[in-house]
């Protein structure tokens, strides 16, 4: 059942992630990516790791592809006139993905990881104790400085939105 | 006799091995999508698309890390994406804000007419 399950995300999961890629309106891509990242945390349920699969949700989801939606019904992109690729981006997106799938194929092909067996080890992602007690020891600078990062985010977004009203004009 | 026992079962292709899953599924699958993000940003022109295949690529970089976690019953994965999903809202928050400024200032978003930097 859960290989079935495995199947079924990921197989849903790959393809909203192509529709990323190939979707012509940036909100259709917006709107796959919030069905893929909603097939990933499908997998971390899979995986045992509830919490992360929650927060993938809130915050990926939730939070982020709102402002994504919300960035690009602010700029209110139109398709408009395409220009046709030149020469030499047709090259090198040929060659770039020529790599791309040579390293994905011996991967496939060498790559091979020994896997444990799932009922041997504890599923110690479960529970949120143990989160908290990683968190608050090993991890504890870690914590801080996430929070003063996300503090200067802040304070950096606030900055860059603000207009400058002299300011000369960089061309 | 039901008449499937006459069915010649063995001639049929094993597909016991491929439905298997176990943390090698979990690696390809991460690659693909990691590809898959990587394809996206070399090929769309769109910056807010191209910034959400930058976003796809870090997703499938925590798939990864959630599976090794999970086979090898260790916490310290499971963290590290804890910290990647911190760090990533951070860093939309901020991109987009450049995005918006971006436009602002140029009037486009499409990579091929941000070329300030170009000779």
């Amino acid at each position: 059942m859960s290989a079935l399950l495995f199947h079924l995300f990921s197989v849903f999961t790959v393809a909203c992630a192509l529709g990323v890629v190939f979707n012509k309106n940036a909100v259709a891509s917006a709107l796959c990516l919030l069905l893929s990242l909603t097939g990933i945390a499908a997998l971390f349920v899979l995986l045992d790791a509830f919490l992360l699969a929650v927060l993938l949700v809130f915050v990926y989801a939730g939070a982020v592809v709102a402002l994504f939606l919300f960035i690009i019904m602010l700029l209110d992109m139109q398709g408009g006139n395409r220009k046709p690729f030149t020469k030499a981006s047709i090259i090198v997106g040929i060659a770039a993905a020529g790599l791309l799938f040579t390293g994905l194929y011996s991967f496939v092909i060498r790559g091979h990881v020994d896997s444990p067996s799932l009922a041997d080890t504890p599923a110690v992602g479960a529970s949120l104790r143990a989160y908290a007690e990683q968190l608050f020891t090993t991890y504890l600078l870690p914590v801080q400085i996430v929070g003063f990062l996300l503090l200067i985010a802040m304070l950096g977004v606030i900055v860059l939105s603000k207009k400058f009203e002299n300011l000369e004009d960089i061309k | 006799m039901s008449p499937f026992a006459l069915m010649p079962l063995a001639a049929l292709p094993d597909f016991s091995g491929f439905l298997r899953v176990d943390l090698n599924s979990y690696l390809y699958l991460s690659a693909l999508l990691f590809a898959i993000g990587f394809l996206g940003v070399l090929l769309r022109k769109n910056t807010l698309v191209i910034y959400m295949c930058l976003e796809l690529m870090l997703v499938a970089a925590t798939v990864a890390l959630v599976a090794f976690s999970r086979y090898n019953g260790t916490m310290d994965g499971n963290v590290f994406v804890f910290f990647i999903l911190t760090v990533a809202a951070a860093e939309v928050a901020v991109g987009l804000a450049i995005i918006v400024a971006l436009f602002r200032r140029r009037q486009t978003i499409q990579v091929e007419e941000l070329n300030a930097l170009k000779n």
